[in-house]
């Protein structure tokens, strides 16, 4: 089969849909490979590339989609200009079309195609299961737009993201907030850490804290308990009560911050509203908002989609949303090699014969049109790529058990202590209780002294214990002038194993000191 | 020598014990400390040798000293520091043993008469009081070195009806007790003396055969709480300051060890001295391997380009390592990483190992510099800025089933938090669970690596690889 890859017609998009070296595997797989002359250009890969990675380069874009099985693209199909005439148009039945079809916003595109008679694979409707993260184009793209986020920041921010003390005086390095951590979320985070700023980073889905701490964030927490977790590892529509609590911390983050970057989606639904007109008023002069959600609406109120509005204190608001075709070799290759991916998938022969497998999840997902007939939503994933979270066992705590003693139970062992205390000096005599003072006070001393010892030297601290509780030896000694030779021996034997310890808990106590060494 | 230089060479001697104990405080004193311990025991020794009661049999105590001391100083020379919890062990057997023979001595000596009853009840009570304790320290002792060095089995013994049968014990201890003051006068007494003993030995015996393996740091703690309070009680009995002040420095200092790995464990108190650890809750989430995901084997290879690549590597040792006599190579491998620049550091939790402060024993035997080495408290917030953790034979202590699992036997302990941290390396034999019987969810975990094997030859293995 021949795959033809057309040049994007969209305005400012640079990316293409295959690179040079995707065309060699795609050649493994059995493929002819036609691109259109100049495909390639702005993401900088000529069509002498093309030509000598075995591609053959084709003038006239009309040629190339006739003579074509498979379309690899970008963008959805729309209307070419220089033609005159819609891209869906040039599609014949028995085609395949693979690019971003987004088929929940597209509805009248997905009647168009449908008549056509053809097939359509949806790069934006690969299911997010473990096994097809190879093809997840919306992961590589995001990753790049994330990327490309604190780069653009970074291009309107008039300040070093690092903190410097130079000759020339102290720079404080840059605060960022990443809203949203997701795939661009992280991908942002790990770009702004490396700049050298200081980052913080809140979601809804608690999960994702050791994420963005493993990426250099901080996790902003709120004192709010609810999971945003929704289905396929995406986040999903919060209560109103965590909205305020969630809107009340960005409007105190944005006094503090230096650049905010908002990555919040819902699938299926406009963008959460995040950083409100007053937000953005209490921010810094020169502060940068970049949304990264402009395409679904923004997550900003002041969001200008596909432009940078600079609001009346000087913040600007980036709301590109072509961010991945800003960076377009780095995005063409990765896309390339997520198509690469799924036509492997499809491809079980290596002979160049593709099928569409319904069968398996990874295509069934993508295929929203099979010989016209519109196969859009796909049955839910079985598996998620994010295992669900075991609900975990809450051990009630009944008010009983947090509620603090009262004053009578705190002091009643203190008030039967004393007691039996009075009970003993009312019977025993005077010289008892001296040594019984001499006691109580000397615990006290021992409770003091030990507690600065420090944790390293316990066992030491046991063995010269040990050796000192051996002063038992004074009783023995006391009683060797006894009379009786039972008693004698007794307190001779008693002097002997008292010396083994003395001596032996000294020295061992000694020889272990010695070891420790700075 | 008289009364009152005694008296003032037993302050002196007391100050002097204070100060060995305030001395531990600090590695940097902690020599100074031993030898104060050494001067004031002479002073002692000396005072009451040349001191009004001791009159006749000198000769005796020479002989006695000598022989003592000498057997004394071979063992501390002789063993070996993995040894260190069954040599602390015997020897308080010994001050245990002593009690009981001072105790007897006392009880049998017919020239000591008392002006009052009430004095010479005291009295009575007080040698009772003593030689019970002093037995229950040496036969707990005794079980306690036998089952540290291996020749009794770890395992707890679990008695039926344990806890009633040692409320019985007591009862029948304090009926025995009441008995013996009554017989004291008529001189038949001695029977119920003896009685008691075997009751207390038995006691001792069964309190620490019912504790387990991994509890023992508590138990050596507390018998070594135990001998300072039977020194105590020799004191009463005596009415000798010194024998009481020691004696309550001593008994303090071990319970404080008690309280301080009763709470490193999450138990309390009552419940290691109960023993039975594991045996009541340990079967409702011991779950088998399976539904845990699967652990991922490493190499030597990747071990050490691991480490090469590392730039802080946290080593937590256990008592795998103390069987395995790993730490002369641990210490090797530590100095070569540190001289690559690579900041090693060693996190200890506290009841690692047999005995409380045993890790660190052992690495400083190693050699290991003191200040690298650190205690959970300080360490554990590091973890997530750690590349390499390198666990050698430990397992409890670094089980996050502690933190995130209520229904564990070990939850609510305190845990080395090495998950946290980018890699972390397990040194196994084998997939065998820890002491609590507890499967450990942190060799299931996506950053954990188990490296099976001897820690001893797996360790050489990386060292020759490093270098």
């Amino acid at each position: 089969m021949k795959i033809g890859v057309p040049g994007e017609i969209h305005t400012g998009e640079k990316r293409v849909a295959t690179t040079p070296d995707v065309i060699k595997f795609l050649q493994k797989l059995g493929y002819t490979v036609a691109v259109e002359s100049g495909a390639g250009a702005q993401a900088n890969f000529s069509d002498n590339a093309y030509r000598e990675s075995g591609a053959e380069i084709i003038d006239d874009t009309k040629t190339l989609w006739e003579s074509s099985d498979i379309i690899l693209k970008v963008r959805a199909p729309e209307k070419n200009n220089k033609l005159d005439l819609d891209e869906s148009d040039l599609l014949k039945e028995g085609q395949t079309l693979i690019s971003f079809i987004w088929p929940a916003q597209n509805d009248g595109l997905m009647q168009t195609l449908a008549k056509k008679k053809i097939n359509v694979l949806a790069m934006d409707s690969i299911p997010r299961i473990s096994r097809a993260q190879k093809m997840d184009a919306l992961s590589s793209m995001a990753n790049i737009a994330g990327y490309r986020a604190v780069i653009e920041a970074s291009h309107h921010f008039g300040r070093f993201f690092t903190g410097q003390i130079t000759a020339a005086g102290k720079v404080p390095p840059a605060k960022v907030l990443v809203i949203g951590a997701g795939v661009a979320g992280l991908a942002a985070i790990g770009a702004a850490n490396s700049l050298g700023a200081i980052v913080r980073s809140f979601d809804t889905r608690p999960e994702v804290k050791e994420q963005v701490e493993s990426m250099g964030a901080e996790f902003l927490l709120l004192d709010f308990e609810e999971d945003g977790s929704g289905e396929g590892g995406y986040a999903k529509t919060m209560s109103d009560e965590f909205i305020a609590a969630e809107m009340a911390l960005f409007a105190e983050q944005a006094k503090d911050v230096d650049i905010i970057i908002t990555t919040a989606l819902i699938p299926g639904k406009p963008a959460p509203k995040l950083i409100t007109k007053e937000m953005v008023d209490s921010m810094k002069d020169g502060s940068v908002v970049v949304d990264l959600a402009s395409e679904q609406g923004g997550n900003c109120e002041l969001t200008v989609p596909n432009d940078v509005n600079v609001s009346t204190n000087g913040v600007t608001i980036i709301g590109y949303s072509d961010l991945p075709s800003r960076l377009p070799t780095q995005s063409s290759q990765l896309y390339g090699t997520n198509l690469r991916h799924l036509l492997t998938d499809m491809t079980p022969e290596k002979d160049g014969q593709m099928i569409i497998d319904m069968k398996d999840e990874a295509v069934r997902g993508a295929t929203v049109i099979k010989d016209g007939e519109i196969t859009w939503p796909p049955p839910a994933p079985k598996i998620s790529a994010t295992p669900t979270k075991k609900p975990v066992e809450e051990v009630p705590v009944t008010p009983e058990e947090i509620k603090k003693p009262g004053l009578i139970k705190q002091s009643l062992p203190m008030l039967i202590g004393g007691l039996l205390l009075y009970g003993l000096g009312s019977v025993a005599p005077s010289s008892f209780m001296t040594h019984f003072t001499v006691f109580v006070l000397s615990c006290f001393v021992g409770y003091m002294v030990i507690w600065n010892v420090t944790a390293a030297l316990h066992t030491p601290l046991m063995s010269v214990t040990n050796a000192v509780s051996s002063i038992i030896i004074i009783g023995a000694l006391i009683q060797i002038s006894s009379s009786g030779t039972l008693l004698v021996a007794l307190a001779t034997i008693g002097i002997l194993i008292t010396s083994i310890n003395i001596a032996g808990g000294f020295a061992v106590t000694r020889r272990m000191l010695e070891m420790f060494r700075k | 020598m008289s009364e009152g230089l005694v008296t003032v060479s037993y302050l002196g001697a007391i100050i002097l014990f204070i100060l060995t104990l305030g001395g531990l405080s600090h590695q940097e004193t902690a020599r100074k400390g031993n030898i104060y311990g050494i001067i004031g025991m002479t002073i002692a020794v000396l005072a009451t040798i040349f001191g009004p009661q001791v009159t006749t049999n000198i000769h005796l105590i020479i002989i006695a000293m000598l022989i003592g001391g000498s057997i004394g100083i071979i063992l501390a020379r002789k063993v070996a520091m993995t040894q260190m919890p069954e040599l602390v062990a015997i020897l308080h057997s010994l001050v245990g043993l002593a009690a009981v023979l001072v105790g007897y001595v006392n009880f049998m000596d017919p020239t000591i008469s008392f002006p009052t009853h009430v004095e010479k009840v005291i009295h009575e009570i007080e040698i009772y009081i003593g030689v019970l304790i002093g037995a229950v320290t040496f036969s707990g002792s005794v079980i306690a070195f036998g089952k540290l060095s291996g020749m009794i089995g770890g395992n707890p013994l679990i008695l039926p009806a344990r806890h009633w049968l040692n409320l019985g014990l007591l009862i029948l201890t304090i009926w025995i007790g009441y008995e013996f003051v009554q017989h004291a006068e008529t001189g038949d007494a001695m029977t119920y003396l003896m009685i008691m003993t075997v009751i207390a030995l038995l006691f001792g015996i069964h309190m620490v055969m019912a504790i387990g393996g991994a509890d023992m740091p508590v138990v050596v703690s507390m018998l070594n709480s135990y001998s300072g309070w039977a020194a105590s009680a020799t004191g009463f009995m005596l009415s000798n300051d010194l024998l009481i002040v020691v004696g309550a420095l001593v008994g303090s200092s071990g319970a404080i060890l008690s309280y301080i790995m009763c709470k490193a464990m999450n138990r309390n108190f009552i419940s290691v001295i109960a023993g039975g650890f594991g045996t009541d809750t340990g079967t409702i989430s011991t779950g088998d391997a399976a539904d845990q995901g699967e652990a991922v084997a490493i190499e030597t290879d990747e071990v050490i380009s691991l480490l090469q690549s590392a730039k802080e590597v946290m080593i937590i040792p256990g008592y795998g390592m103390a069987v395995a006599q790993a730490q002369h190579t641990v210490n090797e491998i530590t100095k070569t990483l540190r001289d690559k620049k690579i900041n090693v550091r060693f996190g200890i939790h506290p009841v690692a190992g047999r005995m409380p402060g045993h890790m660190n024993v052992l690495l400083a035997e190693a050699k290991v510099p003191y200040d690298i080495v650190y205690e959970m408290d300080e360490i554990n917030d590091d973890f997530p800025s750690i590349d390499v953790s390198i666990i050698i034979g430990a397992n409890d202590i670094v089980n996050p089933s502690a933190q995130d699992d209520p229904n564990s036997p070990i939850a609510g302990m305190p845990v080395l938090e090495c998950w946290k941290g980018t890699t972390t390396i397990v040194l196994k034999r084998s997939m065998a669970t820890g002491y609590a019987g507890v499967q450990n969810p942190l060799f299931f975990k996506e950053n954990t690596r188990m490296y099976f094997g001897d820690a001893k030859e797996s360790l050489d293995a990386v060292l020759k690889g490093l270098e």
